[in-house]
């Protein structure tokens, strides 16, 4: 974080999909595909990726983007729909198979899923262990990211 | 990150968002609508095709979705086809899916046809008679039916995926934006295999290899890949090694377009492909190693399967199969082995003795889906070779088996052995 270190800090993003969240950040330190990387209980079980074994139900899940198969989609919305999905999603680019999952849920579930995209410097700050709290309005309007370190 | 919403819909999708054209067409329209604008997209495109991967069972959520869109009336507007299912429809007895995935997933492949898509049940449909023409939109998914049509035949397709695919054949469109514009389709790398020794880029490992690599160094971005060899009118060879190289490039990565100099139809030249600031990295004959070696995850040489045919399987690769196979001992007992491929390409290859060439020497041939997404392989195996550098990536994760990167030669050499049998003379 910039500044003295505990102080909460705003960052501005670009919504992708509406919703409200609150939770603790999952830094991602390569992309995920859902598709074969997470288990139905939103553990990460790709063998190619340095945080196997790590659950991102619940958490605040950032990455850079998306990976990979495009049935990631389905995997998140089922993630949603069992309760196992992250709480949010923080992307520095736009990943429209991401964005559809948290779409169809909304259409079949009225669930809420923020997915926001942010810049580089803003991704990088928000280490693992950063509570943060998400607005997302509808896209592309701006989304509001609160985040503060532990 | 300014959000103006740049969106503009015609007079006639104002009216199939507002439901006057069925409440299906509405809900298919909120989610084209709702990723044109996440795109930052300024008007929808009319799309000629499309290929639908969602009747593959990955659980309620999707079959909630699929049979909601059926009891909403919604039909496809334009050609749609379907990637593989969760079960082998002709052959039932290979897969032995749990009591959830028989049933829904035989829903959820159903309720796809009563859409009015077409049952080809194929991860390549570009080899089962669905070839758009280059520079017609589409709207495909399946992550290497997405590089195939973008790059080797030169359609437009951006990365869609389960839901937008089927949405996109009901409505009929697609956001115009990522891969549809041409400004986007331009390289930002370029890959020089000039220095590759001519006799490896020749042999089929090489270009899983080949895709690794590329997945590893662009990611999502598109490259262009100069110094291969390459003839797209060559009785399928080249086509099935861009297959082979996009479909691993698609799982390493997140490549949805690479442009191979001289070889496919965008890429006459380097120059006109090339985008601003490109940089170009040499690449060897030790990084395709490298890159092959990190698909192969087994430490022994002991074999239990061998695995071929992802994607899908074509005739020009059952023809090499059974040349591989011609005269030679049958497969050994221990070692269950696989093709996987389309009921289209099975009856051409039934036709020319192909299929029955497999059978003879003791392999199974799968249908309508594959041995990485749904139970087939016994319990208890533990290393499984194959010559697909996507099922190699994948199907540790999907499996927990362990992985045997090789071509169809080692393959078939392996499973007559009942053990890897690597050709290093291959590598030198």
């Amino acid at each position: 974080m910039s500044g003295s270190g505990d102080e909460p800090v705003t960052l501005s993003g670009r919504s992708l999909h509406p919703g409200a969240a609150d939770g603790v950040v999952l830094a991602l330190d390569e992309p995920l595909s859902f598709w074969g990387g997470v288990d139905a209980r939103g553990v990460i079980v790709d063998a190619h990726h340095p945080q196997r074994g790590v659950t991102v139900a619940g958490q605040i899940l950032a990455m850079q983007a998306g990976r990979g198969s495009s049935s990631s989609t389905a995997v998140l919305a089922e993630l949603i729909r069992s309760g196992h999905a992250p709480a949010a999603l923080f992307l520095a680019e736009c990943d429209a198979i991401l964005v559809i999952g948290a779409l169809v849920a909304a259409e079949i579930y009225g669930t809420s899923l923020p997915i926001v995209q942010l810049t580089d410097d803003d991704l990088a700050r928000l280490h693992t262990g950063t509570h943060a709290a998400v607005l997302a309005h509808t896209a592309p309007r701006p989304a509001t990211v609160i985040a503060k370190p532990r | 990150m300014p959000g103006d919403d740049a969106l503009v819909l015609t007079a006639e999708e104002e009216s199939m968002l507002a439901g006057e054209q069925g409440p299906a067409t509405a809900m298919c329209m909120r989610l084209i609508v709702g990723v044109a604008r996440a795109n930052g997209a300024e008007r929808l495109v009319p799309i000629e095709s499309a290929h639908a991967d969602g009747c593959l069972y990955h659980g309620v959520a999707g079959l909630e979705f699929t049979e909601r869109l059926v009891s909403l009336g919604a039909r496809v507007r334009v050609r749609t086809t379907l990637n593989v299912g969760s079960l082998d429809l002709l052959h039932p007895g290979l897969v032995r899916a749990d009591p959830e995935v028989a049933e829904n997933g035989r829903r959820l492949m159903d309720a796809h046809v009563a859409l009015g898509c077409e049952p080809i049940w194929s991860c390549a449909p570009y080899q089962s008679g669905h070839r758009p023409a280059a520079g017609s939109h589409v709207a495909w998914a399946e992550s290497n039916a997405i590089a195939f049509v973008n790059s080797v035949l030169g359609a437009r397709t951006d990365r869609y995926g389960d839901f937008i695919d089927i949405a996109a054949g009901v409505a009929g469109r697609v956001p115009y934006s990522g891969l549809h514009l041409q400004r986007n389709r331009t390289a930002a790398l370029v890959l020089d295999f000039s220095a590759v020794p001519a006799a490896l880029l020749d042999a089929d490992v090489a270009w899983p290899a080949i895709g690794a690599l590329l997945g590893e160094l662009a990611g999502t971005r598109v490259a262009a890949l100069t110094g291969l060899p390459g003839d797209l009118n060559d009785g399928g060879v080249t086509e099935d090694r861009l297959k082979a190289l996009g479909a691993t490039a698609a799982s390493a990565g997140g490549v949805a377009l690479f442009h191979v100099v001289g070889v496919t139809p965008e890429a006459p030249t380097l120059d006109g492909v090339l985008g601003p600031g490109a940089t170009t990295v040499p690449v060897t004959a030790h990084d395709l190693r490298r890159a092959c070696d990190r698909l192969s995850s087994a430490a022994t040489t002991s074999l239990d399967a061998v695995s071929l045919g992802t994607p899908h399987f074509s005739l020009s690769e059952f023809a090499a199969l059974a040349r591989e196979l011609r005269d030679g001992p049958s497969f050994a007992p221990s070692v269950d082995v696989f093709v996987s491929t389309s009921r289209a390409v099975l009856a051409e290859a039934e036709a020319r003795g192909y299929a029955d060439a497999v059978r003879d020497a003791g392999g199974s041939i799968l249908t309508d889906t594959c041995t990485y997404v749904t139970p087939v392989l016994r319990d208890g195996i533990r290393t499984v070779m194959t010559n697909s550098g996507k099922w190699a990536w994948y199907a540790p994760a999907n499996l927990g088996i362990d992985t045997v990167l090789g071509s169809l030669a080692e393959c078939v050499a392996s499973a007559r052995a009942g053990r890897v049998v690597r050709d290093e003379r291959l590598w030198r």
